[in-house]
């Protein structure tokens, strides 16, 4: 299969103009055709959530869509996310509380509890469980993601307070 | 062809489906959008799930779509997934068909020959088979107007969040002065497509919702014939299936609405 597209999109704020084959899945291309690793690969068929990313500002899995598919869109991936430092407190919490070990799954982690806590900023620990739900990690236990993940809510209401 | 792709994508990754050729959907602004049209809810297939959670529209006038949305998968999913491609790919666990058979909902196929509508209940054929033709795609879903009296529960069963339910009920009611006048039992998880549970709907009706309750549950084993599946054989469904009439009969009584 030789055949390629064109795409342009941005990639954590910046323009990128490729051509992809069109069976090639956004996970792959963000890997492999702009070295964006930071983005894993687990199951590959959207069940573990490792490759999550955000696009259009909407939480999706990157092994469930296709490069072709996001000419035009906006992506944003854990890189951009750490280097924007919007979500520095919530990686030194999971530091903190030994919230990842291997840290295959943290990328996803991270990026879907962002937007957890951008849709509700006191989630109960039972609600951070359910946005979790699609976000596996076989070390943790997810005890001290959720308390990672309640201390940053926590520490954020109390700096809005000030 | 690819709407959301949530199931689509997947199971080409597993080579489960090897077509020579897929069309992207997702651009075709005429299959998205939510609208009341006064007589009716307009839904476009390409409206995503994450959509049916929040939409003031939906909540208005199918509220039980909006209650059944967050027990579809993830987040992460279901801001990707689609209406049309949940109904289309037709699974007998998920919670959209029964929605769209509970409600009542018409179908909207379109195709080279033209448009035509189906009933919901008419549509799901069997195991992942609907009366979709190889040249048509679901185009929208229309949803009648609720009855004022009217009331809803949706319920499922799983072992984890978001997976797929062992059981599940989606239920409406008409209700007037604490009696149920009228009820639709839709079952999911326990057949090959939505299960219309009639006979026990029927013996909600004219009783006090928690005195008929018993008769309804004995009526389930001439509804359900429930195949074995990796969560229990048909004895665990029908189990699950009392349970959750019962826990349906008791949050359409309690609703305030």
């Amino acid at each position: 299969m030789s055949e390629t597209h064109a795409i342009r999109l941005r990639v954590n704020g910046e323009e990128v103009s490729r051509r992809v084959s069109p069976r090639q899945s956004l996970a792959d291309f963000l890997r492999d055709d702009l070295g964006l690793t930071g983005t894993h690969l687990g199951c590959e068929h959207g069940v573990c959530g490792a490759c999550t990313v955000r696009v259009d500002g909407g939480i999706m899995r990157s092994c469930l869509l296709l490069a072709v598919q996001l000419d035009g869109a906006e992506v944003e991936t854990i890189e951009g996310l750490s280097e924007s430092g919007a979500i520095a407190d919530l990686q030194t919490a999971f530091h903190e509380r030994n919230a990842l070990q291997c840290g295959f799954c943290t990328a996803g982690m991270l990026i879907t509890t962002a937007a957890l806590l951008e849709a509700n900023g006191a989630p109960s620990r039972a609600e951070i469980r359910d946005y979790l739900s699609g976000n596996y990690c076989r070390c943790t236990g997810y005890h001290a993601i959720v308390d990672a993940v309640e201390a940053t809510a926590r520490s954020r209401r109390q700096r809005q307070d000030r | 062809m690819l709407a959301g792709g949530q199931s689509l994508i997947p199971a080409l990754a597993m080579r489960l489906s090897e077509p020579a050729l897929l069309i992207d959907i997702n651009g075709l602004a005429a299959l998205q959008g939510i609208e009341w049209s006064g007589t009716h809810l307009r839904l476009g297939a390409l409206v995503r799930h994450a959509e049916l959670e929040t939409s003031p529209l939906v909540r208005m006038h199918a509220p039980l779509l909006a209650m059944a949305a967050p027990h579809i998968a993830h987040p992460a999913i279901r801001n990707r997934g689609t209406l049309g491609g949940s109904l289309a790919f037709a699974d007998p666990a998920a919670e959209l068909p029964a929605v769209a058979v509970a409600l009542d909902a018409s179908i909207v196929l379109m195709g080279r020959g033209g448009t035509r509508r189906v009933g919901a209940r008419g549509f799901f054929r069997g195991l992942y088979e609907t009366s979709l033709q190889s040249d048509e795609i679901i185009a929208a879903v229309d949803i009648p107007p609720m009855e004022p009296e009217s009331r809803v529960a949706f319920l499922e069963l799983v072992r984890r969040r978001g997976d797929y339910a062992m059981a599940g009920l989606a239920a409406t009611a008409r209700i007037a002065n604490g009696r149920i006048e009228a009820a639709t039992l839709v079952y999911f998880g326990v057949g090959t497509a939505p299960v219309p549970a009639r006979e026990a709907a029927q013996a909600l009706v004219d009783g006090l919702p928690t005195a008929r309750l018993q008769a309804a549950q004995a009526a389930l084993d001439h509804d359900l014939d429930p195949p074995a599946d990796q969560h229990g054989d048909a004895e665990v469904k029908r189990h699950l299936a009392r349970v959750l009439l019962e826990r349906a009969v008791t949050a359409l009584g309690t609703q305030s609405s």
